[in-house]
């Protein structure tokens, strides 16, 4: 058992192997992430109100970061199915860079709840048993389980692969499945909750919408995986890590899909609320035109949709889709668009004006977006370690495993 | 022995092991939560939810709690629990015919109830609306209003608090059950226990909850030191608070501070459940209205026009 853990433990060295770029990009981290605690304590020192977080919109970059980052954590699903449902060997391959992605992610949102809480101190108030979680009638009670449900459900299924990899054997299909064929649903169970988060609040017409969780889904699919499909080439490039295009391009045609229903689902929300021309397209209004000559979200969401649209015309195309260059563009432009559409572009309009009609104008404060690229920053660093740990493991199973 | 010192700029001089011994001293303390680090603070930490606690464990809470406010503001501070009377469930009445605009109930309540000062928290938020315009869209309300005089003419005023509601969404989402509605109808905040998420703010439809940004500040001898566990006690930074009908005094069987404030008698208060009581003649003389029926959240808060629009409220 001790050789076991000693077997499994051992590569923990990796993380501190490499070259003079590896250590700078680690130093710049770890630089960016001190300045985050600095603004952190900054933050819990005087209050929240360092932030540009008010009464009339009491949720802001935080959660908007928070909201983005389940989408990413939900895609490493999009390698499961095909590689441990379908055994397409060459996904079956990166699937692991996937599940850590998730892993990450998850860690990342949880730390997003944890700045954006008044007092950090309290939050032990929300577990099961010990606290008074309010279940089942608070979705962020089931955002909990569920979000921390997907998150042991994810290191379950590293940590067996991994540790069977360092024992020099391969996995178990019959362990490994039932914890794979959880976490599907759970997958898309994180998307469904955090969309119910904000469906559920009747208080907000541009939340309390039934077509959010499928948006959200559609989302997810597009701008998770692009992001993976980025750090795979980064992982190609750097640390020689064998995967192989077929992998790439079968997930990039998946991200075509999702960024098409994507695309088609806010669409169909732009007409129900500006054709109806009601009240409760107050919010939508805000968004797109502005009200009144405030118009801070104005050119960011129209920002989003360009980048959306010219991506999705990139991606269409297959000449362009199956060459990195055009690729990378499209993914990055589509990146950035999910992460202002479902970020900000939905957190702030929501509260935008507020339900009495007061029309604050959120708009980050420095120490707000320093504390979230210190969060960034967190969660950069636990992907870089975790796969420096992985790839010796996954480097040694080349061996043995089919 | 010669010690170096270093030339403050306000021109003490510092040595240098005092210097180290103060720096060494403050990182201790931003290893320690900032939020007062004093004896209290694993009692803080350690306290029960208000409702799991028996009366013993309350009592003692509430000693902690005197000592602790009657410390900061050098003045004795009263903690009370009363708890809902029997057959009361608590109904609010305001008559927007009369409501001048004047504020007067919502600086009597932010003096009653103890809320900061600076950064400045009201518990009332009053409308101004434009004469003709819909009491559906709020959107063109403004509660920012600063005029030399009120009423203005050709807007009437449409004050707002929270609104008790029989099914209140903030009690809904709340993930840790730090508020709920207690049997005489009021919605309360267990101050120690919310954790500031602020899912409440965003599910209350009446803009009603307010959250403390900032360190709560209220002068020493503006401190009203009559207060309630679920009310009007001096509140922690980083949670949420909201009106509780004056719940020091109304479990006492007295009126809000708002009502008693109000000029022109707009604002009626009584017990839903007493056929006699004030806001029970109100419903039966006029015709009352709730905000934002279609949300089906029922409010025990009722709107009505009590007196013809030509009366103050109307403008002259």
């Amino acid at each position: 058992m001790t050789t076991a853990l000693i077997n499994f433990f051992k590569d923990v060295t990796n993380i501190f192997k490499g070259g003079p770029k590896y250590y700078g990009l680690m130093g710049i981290l770890i630089a960016v992430v001190a300045v985050g605690f600095g603004a952190y304590y900054m933050q819990a020192d005087r209050g929240l109100i360092v932030t540009a977080m008010r009464d009339q919109v009491a949720w802001g970059f935080y959660i908007a970061n928070f909201t983005f980052l389940v989408g990413v954590a939900a895609a490493a699903v999009l390698l499961v199915i095909p590689a441990y449902l379908y055994k397409f060997k060459p996904i079956k391959e990166v699937v692991l860079f996937g599940e850590i992605m998730a892993v990450t992610a998850i860690s990342m949102c949880l730390l997003f709840i944890m700045v954006d809480v008044g007092r950090p101190l309290f939050v032990w108030h929300m577990l099961p048993v010990i606290g008074t979680i309010n279940f089942p009638a608070s979705l962020l009670g089931w955002d909990f389980f569920v979000l921390n449900g997907y998150l042991a459900v994810n290191l379950a299924a590293l940590g067996y692969v991994l540790y069977r990899y360092s024992q020099g054997k391969p996995y178990d299909l019959k362990v490994l499945l039932p914890i794979v064929i959880i976490s599907i649903p759970m997958a898309f169970s994180i998307h469904t909750v955090t969309a119910f988060l904000y469906g559920a609040v009747k208080a907000r017409p541009f939340w309390n919408v039934s077509i959010l969780a499928p948006r959200f889904l559609a989302s997810a699919f597009c701008s998770g995986p692009a992001l993976m499909l980025l750090v795979f080439q980064a992982l190609r490039k750097y640390e020689k890590v064998d995967i192989e295009d077929k992998a790439m391009f079968k997930i990039a045609e998946i991200i075509t899909y999702a960024l098409g229903i994507n695309l088609f689902f806010l669409f169909v929300e732009i007409f129900t609320d500006f054709y109806a021309n009601t009240l409760h397209g107050e919010s939508m209004h805000y968004l797109f035109f502005g009200i009144d000559g405030k118009t801070n979200l104005v050119p960011f969401i129209w920002t989003a949709v360009v980048l959306n649209l010219i991506a999705f015309a990139i991606m269409l195309t297959p000449k362009y889709r199956y060459n990195y260059k055009t690729l990378n563009i499209a993914l990055v432009m589509m990146i950035i668009g999910v992460y202002i559409e479902k970020g900000m572009g939905l957190v702030i309009p929501g509260q935008t004006p507020d339900t009495l009609g007061d029309l604050y104008e959120y708009m980050p404060t420095v120490p707000e977006l320093l504390i979230s690229i210190g969060v960034w920053g967190i969660g950069a660093l636990i992907y870089i370690t975790l796969v420096k740990f992985a790839l010796p493991k996954i480097r040694a199973a080349k061996n043995f495993e089919h | 022995m010669i010690k170096k010192t270093r030339k403050h700029p306000a021109g003490i001089n510092v040595d240098r092991r005092t210097f180290l011994k103060g720096a060494a001293l403050g990182l201790a303390g931003i290893a320690l939560p900032p939020a007062g680090a004093d004896a209290g603070l694993l009692d803080d930490f350690f306290q029960k939810h208000f409702r799991e606690m028996n009366d013993e464990e309350v009592r003692k809470v509430i000693d902690r709690l005197e000592k602790e406010y009657s410390k900061k503001y050098s003045k004795d501070i009263k903690v009370k629990a009363t708890k809902p009377m029997e057959n009361v469930m608590f109904g609010y009445g305001l008559d927007i015919g009369r409501c001048i605009g004047c504020r007067r109930c919502v600086y009597a309540c932010v003096e009653e109830n103890n809320q900061s000062r600076d950064p400045q928290i009201h518990w009332i938020s009053v409308l101004k609306m434009k004469k003709g315009s819909n009491l559906v869209d709020l959107n063109n309300s403004d509660k920012y209003y600063q005029p030399d005089q009120v009423p203005e003419p050709g807007y009437f005023y449409l004050p707002v608090q929270c609104q008790q509601c029989e099914d209140p969404p903030c009690v809904k989402v709340c993930p840790t059950k730090a508020t709920w509605k207690d049997k005489d109808g009021i919605v309360v905040i267990d101050y120690n226990w919310c954790i500031g998420c602020r899912y409440c703010m965003a599910a209350c439809p009446y803009g009603a909850r307010r959250f403390n940004w900032g360190q709560p500040n209220i002068p020493a001898d503006q401190i009203n030191p009559n207060t309630h566990y679920l009310g009007n006690r001096p509140r922690p930074k980083g949670s949420v608070e909201k009106c509780t009908f004056c719940i020091q005094r109304t479990r006492e069987g007295r009126y809000t501070a708002c009502v008693e404030a109000c000029p022109v008698g707009a604002r009626k208060f009584g017990n839903l459940l007493d056929p006699n009581s004030e806001i029970r003649k109100a419903m039966e003389h006029f015709r009352v209205f709730r905000l934002k029926e279609d949300l089906n959240t029922r409010p025990q808060f009722f709107y009505f026009f009590g007196v013809k629009s030509n009366r103050p409220g109307g403008g002259k």
